[in-house]
């Protein structure tokens, strides 16, 4: 069958006594676009945040295409092939559209330029500006935000920060990405918008994706597959139609019946 | 056509710093070439000069890589006692030859600076903001108290470098090796910020946790910017051993330090040509106010000083005052040549309201129990609800 881009094995944290997240087994099909769902507090974002890295797990391990991750820097693994977003929208606010875009490129071989050869503008230094500006124009131009490429992160409307966001980490050249709720404090029409977006960067860049959110029209509409999270640990797996009725999912949401 | 019309902004933009500095340069050479350059004047032209490089050295720390450094004096206090103490034994050696001595100092003193740079640097890659600003505080006096106590470096009394004053009464040339050094300086630093290794460090600067999440080597980032501007500072450290003497521990206070501070913060944080002028007007004031006060008011220096700092301070930042500026300073003059541009900005800034965010797990629980919502998936969850009320 296809083949496993993210796979954790028994991934873990504990913060003192409190366990976050433990015994989080995930396994991420390529091109797959998966969900991660659970009410407030059960560890979505801690198991983001061990999968890039700002977190280093007490116990497991994780591998990004067969590759051992565990135990690497943030900076390591996004050049690994992780890239993420954030739930409070983290752009760089004072640059401008297309800089927030340029320094998601930097990191790309393609793009290589030294300290030195910039300080000093040697004709690579040039060819790598160029090229850089280049390929930032396409992606911007992907998420139709062409117009605004040279306004300040911190002036475009909230949508569009979300675009920006995810136009940044797919400048990256990531293999897995990220979603850390998308949708947060969007009307139902950007809603809508985003689904599409989403779909469209699952079929045309053949990425993976891995998104959390709790809205669950958008993750019932686009995610094939579920995880759901409750106080740390995995509470039901398997494809969104029935994961969603899962009578302990629905408990875990809802509260029991008296 | 109006992309054309944009680059031509931008290459002004480029250029600006080199026009001022040249400005400058042209002013002392004129003055120097018709005989009217008086020895006070050539050393006000230094003091800019070296000014400029410490205001715009600390701007890459403070405005770029947004770390706030209270110990740039510190830097410029082991170029001045290591490059002066590397030129009075080089002078030894080949007493003729001032521009050799002066290269050659400049380079081992900025590039010691920067050795502390970097171990200023490590630091700053555990702490943040306020206690950043103590450690490098603590760095400036510890530098100077240690040099103080060396007897090689003259101790209390001050490294003596009488034998390499560069200027004399007849030839006061120094200022023109100092703008030159100026001139490779803000080369250098304006290409970094505006290459990808800029991007990089103001990425740092807004955001260090998406900047790390973007791949950004954050550490070989600040590393490197603390390098850059320890030895950038130390050069303007050998520069100001080359003037005066005795080199005096007292000059590299921690006063020194929030000089050049308000310089960069008069001047706009990440902006080099505001330093530029910042540190130029700063330097001018000094000057005059040393030498042109008397009587009475001299021993007012420092208060007079002060006042000015506060109303150029209130001046560029009073809400009040918003229309004035708006109306009369530099940047109105020249956007008065592209004024479509300001007003469709301005457009902009009205039409931007960041739409406020909102956690939606309070919506989503009062829609799942709503059997009517409209949602599908929400509606099976109410559904098999029902059903395991029943039983």
């Amino acid at each position: 069958m296809s083949e496993v881009m993210l796979k954790t094995e028994n991934l873990g944290i504990s913060f003192g006594g409190l366990k976050a997240a433990q015994n989080v087994n995930i396994t991420i099909n390529k091109k797959d676009l998966y969900g991660l769902i659970g009410p407030n507090g059960a560890g979505k974002t801690t198991v983001f945040n061990l999968l890039t890295g700002v977190y280093q797990p007490t116990t497991g391990k994780f591998f990004l295409d067969g590759e051992n991750l565990t135990g690497k820097k943030q900076e390591s693994i996004n050049r690994k092939g992780i890239a993420r977003t954030f739930q409070n929208i983290r752009l760089f606010n004072n640059m401008t559209v297309i800089s927030n875009v340029m320094v998601g490129l930097h990191n790309d071989p393609k793009y290589k330029s030294t300290p030195f050869t910039s300080m000093l503008r040697l004709p690579a230094h040039f060819a790598a500006e160029k090229k850089m500006r280049d390929r930032a124009k396409e992606l911007l131009d992907i998420f139709g935000l062409m117009e605004e490429r040279n306004t300040l992160a911190c002036n475009l409307p909230y949508g569009k920060q979300r675009k920006l966001e995810i136009a940044r980490a797919l400048a990256t050249n990531p293999k897995l990405l990220l979603l850390d709720e998308p949708a947060a404090g969007m009307n139902p029409n950007e809603t809508a918008e985003l689904m599409d977006t989403i779909r469209f960067i699952n079929k045309e860049f053949d990425m993976t994706i891995l998104l959390i959110e709790h809205d669950m029209k958008l993750v019932a509409g686009i995610c094939e597959k579920l995880t759901v999270l409750n106080f740390g640990q995995v509470l039901a797996q398997g494809n969104t139609s029935e994961v969603l009725n899962d009578p302990a999912v629905i408990t875990a949401y809802l509260g029991e019946d008296d | 056509m109006k992309n054309n019309k944009k680059t031509t902004n931008i290459k002004f933009k480029d250029y600006v710093n080199y026009v001022l500095i040249g400005a400058l340069l042209l002013y002392g050479l004129v003055l120097l070439l018709t005989g009217g350059l008086r020895l006070s004047t050539a050393q006000l032209l230094v003091q800019m000069g070296y000014s400029i490089i410490l205001a715009v050295s600390l701007n890459l720390v403070v405005g770029f890589l947004g770390e706030l450094s209270l110990g740039h004096a510190g830097f410029m206090c082991v170029g001045a006692y290591v490059g002066g103490f590397c030129a009075v034994f080089l002078k030894q050696a080949m007493p003729e030859m001032k521009l050799i001595i002066l290269i050659i100092s400049m380079l081992i003193g900025g590039i010691v600076a920067a050795v502390f740079g970097f171990i200023i640097g490590l630091p700053s890659l555990r702490l943040k903001g306020d206690y950043l600003a103590i450690v490098t505080l603590a760095f400036g006096e510890i530098v100077r108290n240690v040099f103080m106590n060396q007897q090689a470096f003259g101790g209390a009394r001050g490294l003596t470098t009488g034998s390499i004053i560069y200027d004399t009464r007849r030839s006061p040339t120094l200022f023109i090796a100092v703008f030159v050094v100026v001139l490779i300086m803000i080369f250098v630093i304006q290409n970094l910020v505006k290459s990808k290794h800029g991007r990089a460090i103001t990425a740092i600067r807004d955001n260090e946790i998406a900047a790390k999440a973007m791949g950004i080597n954050v550490t070989f980032y600040k590393l490197f910017v603390f390098i850059i501007a320890a030895f950038f500072a130390g050069c303007a450290g050998v520069i100001y051993s080359h003037t005066t003497t005795p080199v005096l521990y007292s000059f590299f206070s921690y006063n020194k330090s929030i000089e050049i501070l308000v310089m960069v913060v008069l001047g706009g944080m990440g902006n080099l040509t505001g330093s530029i002028i910042a540190s130029v007007f700063i330097a001018y004031v000094n000057f005059i106010l040393q030498n042109q006060l008397s009587g009475p008011l001299a021993s007012l220096r420092m208060l007079v000083y002060a006042i000015i700092l506060i109303v150029v301070v209130i001046f560029g930042n009073a809400p009040a005052l918003k229309n004035f500026r708006e109306k009369y300073s530099i940047s109105a003059f020249f956007s008065r040549f592209k004024k479509k541009d300001a007003a469709n900005r301005k457009d902009d800034e009205a039409k931007w309201h960041r739409v406020p965010t909102k956690i939606k797990m309070d919506a989503i629980l009062s829609t799942d129990l709503n059997p009517n919502s409209d949602m599908s998936i929400h509606g099976d969850l109410g559904n098999n609800d029902g059903k395991g009320g029943d039983k």
